[in-house]
């Protein structure tokens, strides 16, 4: 495994011209394509990329339109982790040297339908590193729960009401589960926090066999947040502690950010129109479970 | 190149035109965005520090550097505004098109 201080550093100044996510059709100020741009710029040119179904691919490939400017392809919705993995070992039959191959998958083609292919891939210690953009939702199809989907979140199948408050459950532990195939480099990002990204991203290109990255990403459209706010609720999720900043690594957890203070939940909770309907004991019900799991991570993390 | 230019897609007159697969050329991009766009960023040079936070964070990928500066590709900036909202010098203004 390469320590991070033998691989050079990619930030905003050193980071190639070159752009091989462009022209795309997302919704401005989407925070998927944020982190599939920046990805592929730390991976290069020498990148094969494959995607399932999920808002990154519906924008990329609108025929005769490639937004892609490197080798990139649609996969079916639940075997994006196969077909990289095919696609990592063809290219190595045809002895290609010094390539990557990369997933970007939505957290329901990651969480829910993904899932089966994602364990293979990790089980046999593919050369891929499978990228999962959260959005917290299926977006592309219009905003549905999918496994990814915090507690109180309103979506087209979990809408709120009288009776519910939005979705009743809280997020897959997805982190943890990857992490507990033994993965040779795991992490979670936040597209607010973008050198830490661009940091991990860079690590798991070293890296020889199967890695993950869970990166949250803002969707606008589905949030319900003004569009040039798109870093800053990434940033704030992680500051109020909903979302955490880890590594899984030579068997270790090791918890990137631990603040002395958590920033207000319900801040960042009523930016966004899709819980804006919370009331007083939901946010008591996300504030308990956040801690809960704060409590946990630093008993075993630190 | 550093980023795809708009090109004409000439549509296919003979069935033999026809790709055999739904990919195409990596980068074909048929049309602009700029249709998307109500507003639209303005950078004042004198405030701008370089720091390339814009560049960093621009979903499409439209900031970029030349001779110094940071640039803008209006063919495919969609007025997000994300670049002025992040900017620590307010250097970028969105101004209605
Ligand atoms: C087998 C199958 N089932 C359903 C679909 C329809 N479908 C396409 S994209 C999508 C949502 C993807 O959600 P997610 O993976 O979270 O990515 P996002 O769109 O949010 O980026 C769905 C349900 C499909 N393409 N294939
Ligand atoms: S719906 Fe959301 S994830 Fe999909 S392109 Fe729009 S902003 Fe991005
Ligand atoms: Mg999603």
């Amino acid at each position: 495994m390469n320590k991070v201080l033998d691989i050079p550093r990619v930030n905003a100044k050193n980071m190639t011209d070159k752009e091989f996510f462009y022209g795309h059709k997302a919704c401005a100020g989407c925070g998927g394509s944020i982190a599939v741009r920046l990805a592929l710029k730390v991976l290069g040119e020498r990148t094969y990329t494959a995607l399932p179904a999920g808002c990154m691919s519906a924008v990329g490939f609108i025929f005769p339109q490639m937004a892609f400017n490197s080798n990139a392809i649609i996969t079916t919705f639940p075997g994006a982790a196969s077909m990289a993995s095919g696609i990592a070992m063809g290219a190595k039959a045809l002895g290609q040297k010094d390539f990557k191959t990369v997933v970007f998958a939505g957290d329901g083609g990651t969480a829910d339908i993904g899932f089966q292919a994602l364990s293979g891939m990790i089980d046999r210690n593919d050369d891929v590193l499978y990228i999962c953009y959260d959005n917290e939702a299926y977006m592309n199809t219009g905003i549905q729960k999918s496994g990814l989907t915090p507690y109180g979140t309103q979506t087209t199948t979990t809408p709120a009401g009288k009776n519910l408050p939005g979705t009743l459950t809280h997020k897959k532990n997805l982190f943890e589960i990857i992490a507990a195939h033994d993965i040779a480099y795991a992490a979670t990002a936040s597209i607010g926090y973008p050198q830490d990204y661009l940091n991990k991203v860079n690590k798991a290109k070293h890296t020889k066999g199967a890695s993950f990255i869970h990166v949250y990403a803002s969707c606008p459209t589905g949030w319900g947040t003004p569009t040039e706010t798109s870093v800053e609720i990434a940033k704030d999720a992680v500051d109020c502690g909903l979302i955490f900043l880890a590594e899984y690594e030579d068997g270790e957890f090791k918890l990137n950010r631990n603040p002395k203070e958590f920033a207000s939940i319900p801040d960042y909770l009523k930016k966004q129109a899709r819980f804006k309907h919370l009331s007083d004991q939901d946010i008591e019900i996300i504030t308990e479970h956040r801690d809960k799991k704060w409590s946990r991570m630093r008993k075993h993390w630190l | 190149m550093n980023r795809p230019k708009n090109k004409e897609y000439k549509f296919p007159t003979h069935i033999d035109d026809y790709p055999t697969g739904p990919q195409y050329k990596a980068g074909f991009l048929p049309e602009t965005n700029a249709g998307w766009r109500k507003v639209r960023p303005v950078v004042d040079h004198e405030a701008c520090v370089f720091c390339l936070r814009c560049y960093l964070v621009c979903p499409d990928g439209t900031i970029f550097k030349e001779d110094g500066k940071i640039k803008i590709d209006l063919d495919y900036c969609k007025g997000c505004g994300v670049c002025a909202h992040e900017c620590p010098k307010d250097a970028i203004s969105m101004v209605k098109e």
